[in-house]
């Protein structure tokens, strides 16, 4: 059964390879083998998930080399849900694209596919370089996918992209040499026992090893002040890659959370809690810098662009904390805001298409048809990413602010997430009155776009719809989603599952 | 040969972020490049620096080397060998789209480019 924790790295890069080879030009069949192989791609994730729920990490070692010489995937809660969250994702984004996007450039579809091999490889690794590896797939993709359908803006703000992100895999590299050098592995779970025993004079090195590669997972996570890329790309790219980057933020903070709660956790000596004091004065003020750009903002994507940045704020408030209340807390709110940021993409992108050359620019136009489905969507999304009852973000922010209560300077933090929510709040009204409400003309209403389906309709819906489930079930949600922040910030069962297996079998093979 | 590896790395690194901080895309890639060579020697060097030593097994071999970095350092050299093509090609659209090779955005009015499908019949000033 644990053969099947490959499957998610395996089964995008041959769909690729089959769409790049064998159905080049031929875009219908293309769409149906990428929604197949993404439908399928979510089953095989959810019976994964299903397999971790027992709270048993599992290793699959590629070649059976024993670790920690092979390559190992790791599939444990966190993995498991990232694992889930993704090919959700991915699936609805996609059948958002196959309305028409996926027609503006060639190879959308290998590039998608490919994307989600990166990001199912990342969140699956057990081994440092190999998440370096999975960063460079899932980043090559991007730049594809980024670039789709062109245009000299989206050429610009893409180099920009393209050369921020080749600086961090620079500065990732020499992260990891740092760390191979003191340690001589790069094995998480190995290393996981070997920072402890580093000698006093090595701990510098590797310390610095350590803080470069958070700088590394806070360009990714777009954490303040390396977050100016963000606004640009996602702001310049289509609304498919938009909503599909959505949970490339949420790698950072996923790999901040494993190395930083794994290696560098409780337990590693001197190096103990190494990222503790950095990420929370970064993300409070990220949270604040990102509500007042929404202000600032002159269309609906950079309003989209700037939640996100602010969301990535109150997502590592909680997780800064690495305990289990902030760790849950931050799980909880990293579902919430991956599936509203893509509803909100996507709306951003209705809304665009019906407006002419107003595109999504906060100015007043003629009205839109179906101004009250696509204003009532807006409505819902805005309501999930300020945080406002009933839907998924407010109680998302309440476990934040519950889970910081206590923590040194909590008044403060509270004060920046209740305020910042304040001006998400006049952000939002600003956006959807002036895009809704004031109508130029009444009378003379903006065509219908040529593609009539419901569908990209729809899949906001769904979108929406997943986080009235997520608020719906937030008790089942947040039990299990503990058990998960239990499991992530325990390091033991993981290095058990890596590397104490693997010692028997090196036993019965003498 | 400790001192000298470690400078070399220190000067290709102070080069590498000279020129990425330049507003030009030709000497951003330039910088990029001389970024990754850096890191590839020093990749090369965390395992020890050793001359004359094989990293694999032979008979008649007085000790070894590490080989674990000399295969982390091919790997990156693939990846930032693509990745400086790609932001080549880049920067070479770019600048025959818009006639400028600036790094920065504010070459282009945000408010009046066309922000998606350009289409030259539809996109003008919202009057």
């Amino acid at each position: 059964m644990s053969n099947w924790i490959v499957v998610p790295a395996i089964l995008p890069a041959m769909t690729a390879a089959l769409l790049i080879l064998a159905l080049r030009h031929d875009l219908a069949r293309q769409r149906i083998v990428s929604v197949a192989a993404t439908a399928a791609l979510l089953a095989i994730t959810i019976g994964l998930f299903v397999l971790a729920n027992d709270g048993q990490p599992r290793a699959y070692r590629l070649g059976n080399w024993p670790a920690p010489f092979g390559i190992v995937l790791v599939l444990d809660g966190l993995s498991a849900t990232m694992l889930v969250l993704t090919s959700a994702l991915a699936f609805l984004v996609l059948l958002y694209a196959v309305k028409g996007w996926d027609a503006q450039g060639r190879h959308f579809h290998a590039l998608f596919q490919f994307q989600l091999l990166g990001i199912n490889g990342a969140f699956l690794t057990g081994d440092l370089f190999n998440l370096f590896v999975f960063f460079e797939v899932m980043l090559i993709a991007s730049y594809g996918l980024m670039l789709h359908g062109g245009g000299a803006p989206r050429l610009k703000a893409g180099f920009q992209y393209v050369a921020i992100n080749l600086v961090a895999s620079t500065l990732f590299l020499f992260a990891v040499g740092l760390i191979y050098a003191v340690t001589g592995t790069l094995n998480m779970a190995d290393l996981a026992g070997k920072v402890a025993q580093v000698a006093a004079a090595d701990q510098a090195l590797l310390k610095s090893g350590a803080l470069m590669l958070l700088i590394v997972f806070a360009i990714k996570a777009a954490l303040v002040p390396l977050h100016w890329w963000l606004p640009a790309t996602y702001a310049s790219t289509s609304a498919p890659s938009a909503a599909l980057f959505m949970i490339m933020t949420k790698v950072g903070a996923y790999s901040i959370l494993r190395v930083y709660a794994l290696i560098f956790g409780t337990e590693a000596g001197a190096l103990a809690q190494l990222a503790n004091p950095w990420i929370l004065p970064a993300a409070i003020v990220s949270l604040v810098f990102g509500s007042v750009g929404m202000l600032a903002s002159r269309t609906l994507r950079d309003l989209v662009c700037f939640w996100v940045v602010a969301s990535m704020g109150t997502l590592l408030i909680a997780l800064g904390t690495f305990d289990l209340a902030g760790v849950t807390a931050a799980l909880y709110y990293l579902i919430h805001s991956t599936l509203t940021g893509a509803a909100l993409f996507l709306l951003a992108d209705l809304v665009a298409e019906r407006r002419a050359q107003w595109l999504d620019r906060l100015i007043p136009a003629r009205e839109i048809q179906r101004a009250t489905l696509i204003g009532g969507l807006f409505f819902l999304a805005a309501i999930a990413a300020v945080g406002m009852p009933p839907l998924s973000g407010f109680i998302g922010k309440l476990m934040v602010l519950e889970a910081l209560r206590g923590a040194p300077g909590w008044p403060l933090i509270w004060f920046a997430i209740l305020g910042t929510s304040l001006l998400m709040i006049v952000g939002f009204a600003r956006a959807g009155s002036t895009l809704f409400w004031k109508s130029r003309d009444a009378n003379n209403v903006m065509e219908e776009p040529d593609r009539r389906s419901l569908l990209p309709i729809m899949v906001v819906g769904l979108l929406l719809a997943g986080t009235a489930g997520l608020s719906v079930a937030a008790g089942s949600a947040v039990r299990s989603l503990e058990g998960i922040a239990r499991q992530a910030l325990d390091p033991d069962p993981y290095v058990r599952a890596v590397l104490g297996a693997d010692a028997r079998i090196r036993a019965a093979g003498r | 040969m400790e001192v000298l590896v470690a400078s070399a790395t220190g000067v290709l690194v102070a080069v590498g972020v000279y020129l990425l901080l330049r507003g030009q895309t030709f000497p951003v890639i330039v910088g990029l490049t001389f970024l990754s060579y850096a890191a590839n020697v020093f990749l090369f060097a965390i395992g020890r620096l050793a001359i004359n030593r094989p990293p694999i097994i032979s008979p008649d071999a007085a000790g070894y080397t590490d080989p674990l970095p000399q295969a982390l350092v091919l790997t990156a050299i693939v990846i930032s060998f693509g990745m400086t093509a790609l932001i080549m090609v880049l920067a070479l659209r770019g600048f025959l789209e818009t006639g400028s090779d600036r790094v920065d955005l504010d070459t282009l009015d945000d408010a009046q480019a066309p922000r998606e499908k350009p289409d030259p019949v539809r996109v003008g000033s919202p009057a």
